[in-house]
């Protein structure tokens, strides 16, 4: 869900006036909403055999990493490089011809490859399941993975597809004016501490036209 | 970016962009499912007006892992044989629904003629056009020179550019438009170019090209080179004499088995020889030399997928229909001067 937590940035900046946001996660409850995934992870695959975590870019992959940081801090016989990828879905998505050309972004598989594992998808927002469908397509392509699943930083609700996340770090009743941010070290730069924001949309967009 | 016509208004951006997709397009060649949705529904018409083995080929395989349809259409056995005009043949085309047309034509300036003068909305991918641009060639020449020097210096190849290069192209420069449209790219990316051949094979002007020029192939390999990037010799457009005899080019502008020991003996062991193809050995390369590990011939064609379904996939992946659509036609006529601009 790139879009619903990056493109924001500019129109909240040109509008800080009338912008009302509020923080929504800070760093420590991220971390801690990631703690109690990892450990749900391990507990519904029951232990740590035959596990890969593939992060959605943007930020879902830094997420997949901290992630597997963690599952490694638990069990130590999990090195962590090996059981994290990225799956790149932009030339899967269905919404390409109505937007700007998107530049893909890298695709990186484990060398383990996918077949026969069990898939956790990691993403950061889960908003309309567009983007997991167009993973799901995505991931079909490259093997044929045991299982799938999805764990996600926020869920926001509106959901147009029928997609279900299997992991929550948490539930967020939204409008669909709104806009979720989401603020990650590896993607955002450090100068700011990781965060989850709610801007209110309708104001923002009269500010900033 | 709405055209690709040439490399030389293409900005650094742009160039950039497209071999950065080219990157990731080049691993979907690896997978076990060598196709993309991503242009599903769009129509892709490759109008050949010359002869082509791999451009068109290249461009057909791209256009079909990217999952859009391709119409096959060559001057030879079509109502262009009847004498229809470009215009008519275009507006067939645009009746029809083709979402971009791949044209290579005899004339330099067809493609361009075809992106500014309305005939059509689709996007114009230039695949050669007379002895002025090609400009997908270049691009994966560039791409396989990238890949080459990002391996050299042990760092990622996406997002890099080719500074400090030193490129030797040699051979019927006249007559290429790989040549042309790969000083163009060459320098935008930051690459040293030099041209060699014999002055007969020069056009009037390189002088104000950005490269250096020069005639005698050994001295310019002796100076130190990355990369030798041989041309055809174009016998077909030769309507006069250029050189004396093919014996006496060859073994003054051509690659043979000698300078191909002179890269060992000068110690230029990561020197790479390029050709476009066509090759023909025993001419401008020898077969030691095209089939040397020092060869990028088919490399070259491998990349040539690559980097045409990034151009592909960046011109028609995104909204096109709505631009046509909400231009007015006053719109139209002002972008036509800039239209030739791919950026």
């Amino acid at each position: 869900m790139n879009n619903s937590s990056s493109a924001f940035e500019d129109v909240h900046n040109s509008s800080a006036p009338l912008n009302v946001s509020r923080v929504v996660l800070t760093a420590a409850d991220i971390e801690r909403a990631l703690t109690r995934i990892a450990y749900e992870i391990l507990e519904a695959n029951k232990g740590s055999a035959n596990l890969l975590l593939l992060g959605i870019p943007r930020r879902g992959y830094p997420l997949a990493q901290r992630l597997a940081a963690k599952l490694a801090a638990s069990d130590p016989a999990i090195d962590p490089a090996a059981i994290v990828g990225q799956l790149d879905v932009t030339m899967f998505r269905d919404d390409l011809a109505h937007q700007p050309t998107r530049a893909p972004q890298r695709t990186e598989l484990p060398v383990s490859g996918i077949d026969g594992k069990t898939i956790v998808l990691v993403d950061d927002v889960l908003y309309s399941g567009r983007t997991i469908r167009a993973a799901l397509d995505a991931l079909v392509d490259l093997g044929r993975p045991r299982a799938v699943r999805l764990a996600v930083l926020v869920d926001r609700g509106h959901r147009e597809l029928p997609i279900r996340a299997d992991h929550v770090g948490k539930n967020l009743p939204t409008s669909s004016s709104e806009k979720v941010r989401v603020h990650l070290a590896e993607i955002d730069g450090v100068d700011v501490p990781d965060e989850v924001v709610i801007e209110s949309g309708p104001v923002v967009i009269e500010g900033g036209a | 970016m709405r055209h690709l016509l040439g490399t030389e208004a293409l900005s650094r951006e742009n160039a950039i962009q497209i071999l950065d997709t080219a990157q990731e397009m080049a691993a979907v060649g690896e997978r076990e499912v060598k196709k993309l949705p991503a242009l599903r529904g769009r129509t892709v018409v490759n109008l050949f007006f010359e002869d082509s083995t791999r451009t068109r080929i290249s461009f057909e395989a791209a256009a079909k892992r990217l999952s859009a349809d391709v119409i096959n259409f060559s001057a030879k056995g079509s109502s262009v044989s009847k004498g229809e005009s470009l215009k008519d043949t275009a507006q067939t085309l645009q009746a029809m629904g083709a979402d971009a047309v791949v044209i290579r034509h005899w004339a330099s300036g067809a493609p361009a003629r075809l992106a500014n003068s309305g005939w059509i909305d689709a996007a114009v991918i230039n695949a050669g056009d007379g002895t002025h641009a090609h400009p997908t060639q270049a691009l994966l020449d560039a791409f396989t020179m990238r890949a080459h020097w990002a391996k050299l210096s042990g760092t990622s190849s996406v997002g890099a550019d080719l500074t400090g290069m030193r490129v030797v192209i040699a051979g019927d420069v006249l007559h290429s438009r790989v040549a042309r449209s790969n000083v163009w790219l060459l320098r935008t990316l930051g690459a040293h170019v030099t041209l060699v051949a014999p002055p007969t094979l020069l056009p009037i002007g390189v002088e104000h090209w950005p490269c250096e020029v020069s005639y005698d192939l050994d001295a310019t390999l002796e100076a130190g080179v990355d990369a030798v990037m041989m041309l055809r010799v174009q016998a077909e457009r030769m309507n006069a004499s250029f050189f004396p005899s093919t014996r006496e080019y060859a073994r003054r502008w051509g690659f043979d088995d000698a300078r191909l020991a002179k890269l060992d003996a000068l110690n230029l062991k990561d020197t790479i020889i390029m050709h476009p193809g066509p090759m023909n050995r025993g001419l401008e390369i020898s077969s030691a030399a095209a089939d040397s590990p020092r060869s990028t011939v088919l490399a070259q064609v491998r990349n040539g997928v690559s980097v045409r379904m990034a151009t592909l996939y960046l011109l028609l992946a995104g909204d096109l229909r709505e631009n046509t659509t909400t231009s007015t036609p006053a719109a139209v006529n002002n972008t036509v001067p800039n239209a030739k601009d791919p950026s």
